[in-house]
């Protein structure tokens, strides 16, 4: 385990390390990446400052309402679909292509439909992620043993009752991977639009202070967005894992 | 697999009449606003596809999206073999691969673009960094799972490492590698076109991007739809390979 955390350690700072002595070396000119030491001051100054709050809590607010929605919704749809048999294989096709299709590509429609704001932005996280969650609860509702199911018919546990407190919390693990998923695209889908065009948020700061040569905020703003991603998605794997460990699967 | 070869069809069959009810239903509901209905649209493509900007900006696209694919799945495969025949190395990147998956990539374009400039190169660069990660993923993953008994088997026959890759861990870890090539395939297309969205003077997503821009629906969504369908064709094309490979295994 701590060997695993030494070679960890080990590549991230081996590369950092790297970046540094290329930027400082000159190799790496300083219109495209300044060294890291300066843009981890750069972050420290960005976070002190406050100016860029209204933007973080923007983006963070529109994740957050994607992820729920992809969240809710695709377990719901999930565990519904996951009795009608035929429906399920009809969708099948559907949901092995889902992630081949540039849903990027739907934005466009959805700001002409509903406007340039948090809709279409959180739309596009929603349906990037609501697929997986319908894909993940539908595996881990295949698995529930068929004694458990039997349980709840025997107990005359209606359908509702039959999801909530047997055949979910079974799937717990399963949910928890969906939830990784469900929070990942929520990221992409959000940011990405912000990117591609918005008015405010933190990847609209971006693009911005791209097209402005402004590497004192755009470097920062990246290095706390990937820091915000990993470490949520660190949060959940380590729960996940603490999850398996408990049911004596790892 | 009795009635294995009808049954997708149909599924198939009513899935795309599904879809395209929706779309109608939609239109309707929307109107000519902002919307085309599935039959003006498809109209529109095929006026679109005679237009010679139209193959250009394809041509674009594909060029950029097989350069993309090509470094993607040599990278991919080679780190993720490299990382896989390793124990060490595959316990401890694995989960950093899976961190690095689950970023917004998006967010990296600027970067790319003042390191490559504007243009095929950043275009590239993009639709490989999406590409890389899932493929390198999947074949470490295969690589590590691959039966211990025929390491074995190759050790005793004393293969060095080339041929334990060709006859050995290549072949048992295919079906597992080529799910990675699809999820690869369809990522670098999304990473091309997206970059292609966010900065290009050329290709479908700078075609798209321009549409919204002049509020033209009818480009917007005849690009759309041709992104859907070629990514829907390719993908069940290589979900059928990849199916027929799990099966053998």
């Amino acid at each position: 385990m701590s060997r695993v955390r030494l070679y960890q350690v080990a590549v991230i700072g081996g590369f950092v390390l790297l970046l540094e002595a290329l930027c400082v070396g000159g190799v790496i000119d300083k219109v495209t990446m300044p060294p890291p030491h300066r843009i981890v001051v750069d972050f420290v100054k960005l976070l002190t400052s406050k100016a860029m709050y209204p933007e973080i809590g923007k983006s963070m607010g529109n994740v957050l309402v994607a992820f729920v929605l992809a969240y809710v919704l695709g377990i719901v749809a999930g565990t519904a679909l996951h009795g009608y048999r035929t429906l399920r294989d009809t969708l099948d096709p559907l949901f092995a292509t889902y992630y081949a299709i540039p849903v990027f590509a739907f934005y466009p429609l959805f700001i002409v439909i509903f406007g340039l704001g948090d809709g279409p932005q959180v739309l596009i996280g929603v349906l990037l992620g609501v697929v997986a969650v319908i894909v993940t609860t539908l595996n881990g509702l295949d698995r529930v043993p068929s004694v458990l199911r039997k349980t709840a018919l025997i107990a005359r546990l209606t359908p509702l009752q039959t999801a909530l407190q047997v055949t979910l919390p079974f799937c717990a693990p399963y949910l928890l991977t969906a939830a990784k998923l469900a929070l990942a695209y929520a990221f992409i889908g959000v940011i990405g639009s912000e990117f591609i065009m918005a008015r405010s948020g933190m990847g609209y700061e971006i693009g911005f202070a791209y097209t402005n040569f402004d590497n004192a905020t755009m470097y920062p703003l990246i290095l706390l967005i990937l820091l915000l991603s990993v470490v949520m998605n660190g949060v959940l794997s380590h729960w996940e894992k603490v999850l398996l460990a408990r049911r004596g699967q790892q | 697999m009795k009635d294995g070869g009808r049954r997708p069809l149909r599924n198939a069959v009513a899935l795309v009449a599904g879809v395209f009810a929706c779309w109608q239903i939609a239109y309707w509901i929307v109107g000519d606003v902002a919307l085309r209905s599935p039959w003006q649209t498809l109209r529109f493509t095929v006026e679109l596809t005679q237009t010679h900007l139209f193959w250009l900006h394809l041509a674009n696209t594909l060029q950029a999206f097989a350069a993309a694919l090509a470094i993607a799945v040599a990278l991919g495969l080679a780190i993720g073999f490299g990382l896989g025949m390793h124990r060490l190395s595959a316990d401890a990147m694995e989960p950093m691969l899976v961190a690095l998956y689950s970023i917004p990539k998006i967010t990296l374009y600027p970067i790319l673009l003042l390191a490559f400039g504007l243009g095929m190169s950043a275009k590239v660069a993009f639709g490989a960094i999406h590409g890389i990660i899932p493929v390198a993923l999947f074949t470490l993953n295969a690589v590590r799972g691959i039966k211990p008994i025929l390491l074995k088997t190759g050790r005793v026959l004393k293969l060095d490492a080339s041929a334990m890759v060709r006859s050995i861990l290549f072949p048992a870890a295919v079906p597992e590698i080529f799910t990675g090539l699809r999820v690869g395939f369809s990522l670098t297309l999304i990473g091309t076109v997206l970059g292609e969205m966010f900065a290009a003077q050329h290709g479908l997503g700078y075609l798209l991007m321009n549409a919204i821009g002049l509020y033209n629906v009818d480009v917007i969504m005849s690009v759309t739809f041709l992104l859907v369908v070629f990514a829907a064709t390719v993908n069940g094309a290589l979900l059928a390979i990849d199916r027929r490979l799990h099966f053998r295994a």
